[in-house]
């Protein structure tokens, strides 16, 4: 508590008298624990989007064909008794009779015959599949029908499991992270531009116009929204910038409803009548006074609005019209999920726990800043 | 009374008309045709296709003809699902989804009021914020999650109930869909009647119950509640429309035959009859069920009157 009262004492903007609307919200928000803990969260999350996947140990798109759907463990892959048989099935595969095969620590010694002559390129079928590396002929025989094999045996650690393609879940779920991060961000971007300055102009304006620019909300309002959103996919194929784009332009609704009411009541207020009277043109009035002074609730709803997005792109991912392979969002992954829940549970249960968390987190830290904002109770 | 719901249902004529005309366009307008296909068919069939379900005439002729085959009460036959109308498809689905949409409905009301009640009883106890934050956890967490992991732990881990599918109706096969239909319901009534019950357990005609000496338990069900029920029911109106016309995800995830999923099947396979079917339906789901909040309004709050 100490370090709130030195924070409060010198706030940088406000003036002597008393602390600004955004030191007290502050102030609010961090006695608020679990907005507190939310907003950690968050920041994990964001991280993890940003840097995730550069810093994971696998490529969210690499195919590992040798370990499709290996459960979630801290161990690593492959397992010690696999790559023995492993070793077997490639030698067989390159048309060699594996005689004697013995694996110290990481390396696997293989000595092979052939009825033929040996080819010293067998050693890219080792190469090839996922769990070897570096493969070489340390001894060949004077007739080249038995060699003496060694090569690197590689490991793994797929800590989430692999999906039914045999690729690393821990990445796939950071991608899907930034995804769907960035879905929230942009989709509500374009929300809040359209819905500030559809609302902010529809109040300012006022009268027959203000009407027809409801109406025109009113109508969309009542269009079934999967609909709209199917159409919207259909229109535009299915690409994801444009897809964040259509969920904002969908969204924007009920920004534009909250933005005309504030701006209504602040338009009879003497600081903008004396805009007027000075001869300031409407635009600039909107610009330099209202829409300012309609933050407050827009950035309430905003917080509130990041995880309705974020949902409602699960959502079209899930049915299938989001985000195409091998990009990844929340909802596809939670769809393949639940398409191989029998089998492989973890590939529903982590992308599952991602998404919750996530969400948990915006609708706590957006809960919080309404109250820490709202200037009501007080 | 009765002049009104007449005066009301007619008014909703132009509505309907309005969304059948708006999503006839929009559904032609969209690129691709219901039969496109990997393979294009050849030139021929395709011709002889669009002759035979007009798709050749124009497009005011098209919409002519449907608004004149729906004022018979012809849907049109289904183009992806061949030999079924429409209307078969919708009368198969339809009490599917009705049925499962009305449990849902009636257990979310139940469950609902109750926590709501008990919590707004006992305010800023942990009661209270047991409620409060489970009805977080109802609405944040989305039913396609909810759905697969129902399934995975009692249908598969525990094998319990069955992990999908209709079976003729049976009880247990209902159980997991109307869970997961009435979760996020339950969070939303519990949270609506929580906030209006502290508000009506505030005002002054239950003060003035109080002070008749009634039973506490008839001033909180007779009094408060009723008062508590109103934003209640302006929500469930649009939300039992939308719950007793199916929901894709849930029937997906289970294995139902109802009729949420036609509605994003037949737009993703430009089957415009079966979309269409499938919007009036909604439509008119959504008008009724406006109609019957207004009454419900005049019902529970006496100042409310239509003549």
């Amino acid at each position: 508590m100490t370090d709130l009262a030195t924070n409060v004492s010198q706030p940088p903007a406000a003036g002597a008298a008393g602390r600004s609307l955004w030191a007290t919200a502050l102030m609010r928000l961090r006695r608020n624990k679990a907005a507190m803990a939310s907003l950690v969260i968050l920041l994990v999350y964001i991280f993890a989007g940003i840097f995730g996947p550069m810093l994971a140990p696998h490529d969210y798109a690499r195919v590992y064909p040798d370990f499709v759907k290996v459960p979630a463990s801290l161990e690593p892959y492959p397992r010690m008794d696999a790559v023995l048989p492993a070793a077997e099935s490639t030698a067989r595969r390159a048309r060699l009779e594996a005689r004697n095969i013995e694996l110290d620590g990481n390396t696997l010694r293989l000595e092979a015959t052939s009825r033929r002559e040996i080819d010293p390129r067998v050693t890219r079928y080792f190469d090839r599949s996922d769990l070897f590396s570096n493969t070489h002929i340390v001894e060949r025989s004077a007739d080249g029908r038995s060699v003496l094999l060694e090569s690197q045996v590689e490991r793994y650690r797929f800590i989430f499991g692999t999906d039914a393609n045999g690729r690393d879940l821990f990445a796939r779920i950071l991608i899907s992270i930034r995804i769907s991060l960035m879905i929230g961000a942009l989709a509500t971007g374009v929300a809040l531009v359209i819905g500030v300055a559809y609302g902010a102009t529809a109040g300012f304006l006022g009268g027959r116009i203000d009407n027809m620019m409801m109406r025109v909300v009113d109508i969309l309002y009542a269009l079934p929204f999967t609909f709209f959103a199917i159409l919207l996919v259909v229109f535009f194929g299915r690409n994801v910038v444009l897809m964040f784009i259509a969920v904002g332009a969908v969204e924007w609704l009920d920004m534009a409803r909250i933005v005309r009411g504030q701006t209504i009541s602040l338009r009879r207020r003497e600081f903008v009548q004396a805009a007027e009277a000075l001869g300031v043109s409407a635009g600039g009035i909107l610009r330099r006074h209202i829409i300012p002074n309609t933050l407050g609730p827009v950035i309430i709803y905003m917080t509130l609005l990041i995880p309705k997005v974020i949902l409602l792109e699960s959502f079209l991912s899930f049915l299938g019209l989001g985000v195409q392979e091998p990009l990844t969002s929340l909802g596809v992954l939670i769809s393949e999920g639940a398409r191989n829940m029998r089998a492989a549970p973890y590939m529903l249960l982590y992308p599952s726990l991602a998404l919750t968390l996530l969400l948990f987190a915006l609708n706590f830290l957006g809960d919080g800043l309404r109250d820490a904002l709202d200037p009501k109770d007080r | 009374m009765l002049g009104y719901v007449v005066r009301r249902l007619l008014g909703a004529i132009p509505t309907l008309f309005l969304v059948v005309t708006a999503s006839f366009f929009l559904m032609r307008v969209a690129p691709g045709g219901p039969f496109d296909r990997e393979r294009a068919l050849e030139a021929k069939v395709l011709e002889n296709l669009n002759r035979v379900f007009h798709l050749d005439k124009p497009l005011w002729e098209q919409y002519l003809r449907y608004l004149g085959n729906l004022a018979r009460g012809d849907l049109g036959p289904s183009f992806i699902y061949r030999d079924f109308s429409v209307q078969e498809l919708l009368a198969s689905g339809l009490p599917i989804s009705m049925q499962l949409g009305g449990l849902a409905l009636l257990v979310a009301l139940v469950f609902g009021c109750v926590l709501g009640c008990i919590a707004a009883l006992r305010q800023n106890s942990w009661v209270d914020y047991g409620v409060v934050a489970v009805a977080t956890f109802g609405i944040t967490v989305p039913n396609f999650v909810v759905a697969p992991l129902l399934s995975l732990v009692f249908g598969v881990w525990l094998a319990m109930l069955p992990a999908g599918g209709w079976g003729g109706g049976s009880p247990a096969n209902l159980v997991l869909p109307v869970i997961t239909l009435a979760l996020p319901q339950i969070a939303i009534v519990a949270r609506l009647i929580r906030g209006s019950m502290i508000e009506a357990l505030r005002s002054d005609h239950v003060r003035t119950a109080r002070a008749y000496g009634l039973p506490a338990r008839m001033i909180v069900i007779v009094h408060a509640l009723r008062a508590a029920c109103l934003p209640v029911v302006s929500y469930l109106g649009p939300a039992a429309a939308a719950l007793l016309t199916g929901s894709v995800v849930v029937e997906t995830i289970f294995g139902l035959p109802g009729i949420g999923r036609y509605f994003v099947q037949g737009a993703l396979n430009r089957d415009y009859t079966l979309v269409m079917g499938t919007v009036i339906i909604i439509a008119v789901f959504v008008v009724v069920f406006n109609l019957i909040v207004d009454l419900l309004y005049a019902l529970l709050d006496p100042r409310v009157r239509y003549d």
